[in-house]
């Protein structure tokens, strides 16, 4: 994998193929939303009481930007990516993408969630073909498509069924498909969170390389401290305040530095640590 | 796979986890072995069968009333053939269940998809047809006959119904239960309606629907049997009543084995779709 990114958003990082890839960059503003669950809801297989799940999320997304959503497993940041993407609506608040409030599912954004979630039974490429925008041409889109699957490296496997690949080889389908609608806004819901350790870096640093390619607004779901590091230009902690219900921002972090990041730095430890801390998670310094 | 060639091929295969790679080459391997060993394997217990009968008709352990031989059933055959009756029959039963079924296949379709789709619907109908369901096939015959004459019309109704119900439970049941996350990233993809159920829902239930369609085949066949065994002039069905009341064991029998045969020869070729369908909609 070819990885000399730039960290520049102007600059690519590959050859320009005949097509480029261009992606519109949209504006994400979450006005004081809030998710309640009806009683009769269940969440995590345990029914629950009108439960609250998140609420004051206020938070503005410049264009282009890569926000990590940051918090502890059940704390509500998937609630938030679907309501982005349409797939839910709020309770309380509004979501606006580009100034207009979004309902229903939303043609700006695109979605890869935590699983690949493909057809079985179409071939790498029909699947790529699924996130196109309705209205693109067959040519173009099979154009289209063959670019995609490039990005991704997956061009030899372009016939195959997902079944025939690896989890990482389809969780890159699921990203090139989420591509293919060319969003305004990007939603990842934890993308690479069942990946193995090593293939998760390596999918991180090829979000980064089309993130440099085709820049787009980025809203990134995960529970990795370290991926959030290393994706995301600011970082927000979720989290509960103690004897309220309903989590909402702890904290909105900067992270320093250009793309891509040593994953060693210094300063990043130490803004690690302080992720951590904030997750409930004690440093053990001695 | 674009590139064919060996090399690409290994490269392929290299690139596989080791279990699914050992699934793409096991089903390399040519099948006419196990092929061959599934026919002759299942073809000997009807050779058995046939031999143990010719045998006790040859040592005349039962009157000929009882059990003709083999060979006198294939004289009942032929005879009723040169007759022109034997087409006759087969044509007309087939024809009933190809008819029936496909009536009773595409509503139970429809209304399977219909109330898989929407809760609503399912709760509408739900109850009602269980209890329809409930009601023996045998049951509706008086009625039949008498709303709808001793005609096509009143047998081809009993199949439909007949056919109807694995169709509808198969396919409601199955609809039901399609990956809920498909049917969330068809959605995030801007699919809804109509588009969703044919690119989502439709391909994902469509080995379901085809094993439906196998048992409402079978059960087509069963309720022509109970259409014609009280009401008709021709048919299968006709030709065992007409038998029993003449004492013709031989064409009963003869009846039967067509009747199976038939059944299997139906339900084979929908299997070979079934097992097609497996393959290219998982």
């Amino acid at each position: 994998m070819p990885l000399a990114i730039v960290p520049d958003d102007s600059s690519r990082s590959r050859p320009p193929t005949q097509a480029p890839l261009t992606n519109t960059k949209y504006e994400v503003e979450f006005v004081a939303v809030g998710r309640a669950f009806a009683s009769e809801r269940r969440r995590h297989g345990a029914p629950v009481s009108g439960h609250l799940v998140v609420r004051d999320i206020s938070l503005s997304i410049a264009p282009g930007e890569v926000v990590a959503i940051l918090g502890a497993s059940g704390c509500g940041k998937s609630t938030l990516l679907r309501i982005a993407a349409g797939l839910d609506s709020p309770s309380a608040g509004v979501v606006r993408i580009d100034g207009s409030p979004v309902a229903g599912v939303d043609a700006r954004c695109a979605v890869a969630f935590q699983e690949p979630r493909l057809l079985p039974w179409r071939t790498l490429a029909g699947n790529v073909g699924l996130g196109l925008p309705r209205e693109s041409r067959r040519q173009d889109a099979a154009l289209r498509v063959a670019e995609l699957l490039d990005l991704v490296e997956l061009t030899a496997f372009a016939n195959h069924r997902p079944r025939e690949v690896s989890g990482g080889m389809a969780q890159r389908t699921s990203l090139a498909r989420a591509l293919a609608r060319n969003p305004g806004v990007l939603l990842l819901d934890e993308p690479f969170g069942s990946l193995d350790a090593l293939t998760r870096l390596k999918m991180q640093d090829l979000l980064l390389d089309v993130h440099a390619a085709a820049p787009t607004t980025v809203l990134l779901v995960t529970h990795d401290v370290d991926e959030a590091l290393q994706l995301a230009d600011r970082v927000v902690l979720l989290g509960t305040e103690p004897g309220r219900e309903g989590a909402t921002i702890r904290e909105v972090l900067g992270v320093p530095g250009q793309r891509p990041r040593d994953r060693g730095s210094a300063e990043l430890a130490e803004l690690r640590a302080t992720l951590l801390a904030g997750l409930g998670i004690d440093r053990h310094t001695h | 796979m674009t590139d064919r060639t060996a090399p690409a091929r290994a490269r392929v295969l290299a690139a596989m986890p080791l279990t699914r790679r050992r699934a793409v080459e096991t089903r390399r391997r040519p099948l006419i072995p196990r092929r061959l060993v599934r026919i002759v394997g299942g073809a000997a217990l009807p050779f058995a069968i046939l031999a143990a009968w010719q045998l006790t008709t040859s040592l005349r352990l039962f009157t000929i009333a009882q059990l003709p031989s083999p060979w006198m059933v294939l004289g009942a055959g032929v005879e009723l053939i040169q007759r022109g009756l034997l087409g006759q029959y087969v044509a007309i039963s087939s024809q009933r269940v190809l008819v029936g079924f496909a009536v009773g296949a595409s509503l139970g379709l429809a209304l399977g998809a219909t109330t898989g789709l929407a809760r609503a619907w399912d709760v509408f109908f739900g109850s009602t047809l269980g209890a329809i369901r409930a009601v023996p096939s045998l049951a509706w015959v008086p009625l039949l006959i008498l709303w709808l004459k001793i005609g096509e019309e009143s047998k081809i109704t009993l199949i439909a119904i007949g056919a109807f119900f694995p169709v509808y439970t198969t396919v409601s049941a199955a609809l039901r239960h399609v990956d809920r996350q498909l049917v969330e990233a068809g959605r995030a993809f801007g699919l809804h309606g109509a588009r969703l159920f044919t690119t989502v829902q439709l391909p994902a239930v469509l080995p379901s629907v085809i094993s439906g369609l196998r048992l409402a085949l079978a059960q087509s066949w069963l309720f022509l049997v109970a259409a014609e065994l009280i009401a008709s002039s021709t048919g299968l069905g006709f030709l065992l009543v007409d038998s029993q009341n003449n004492g013709r064991v031989d064409r009963i029998l003869l009846a039967i084995i067509l009747l199976a045969v038939l059944g299997k020869t139906t339900d084979a070729l929908l299997g070979v779709f079934e097992k097609w369908a497996i393959r290219r909609w998982t």
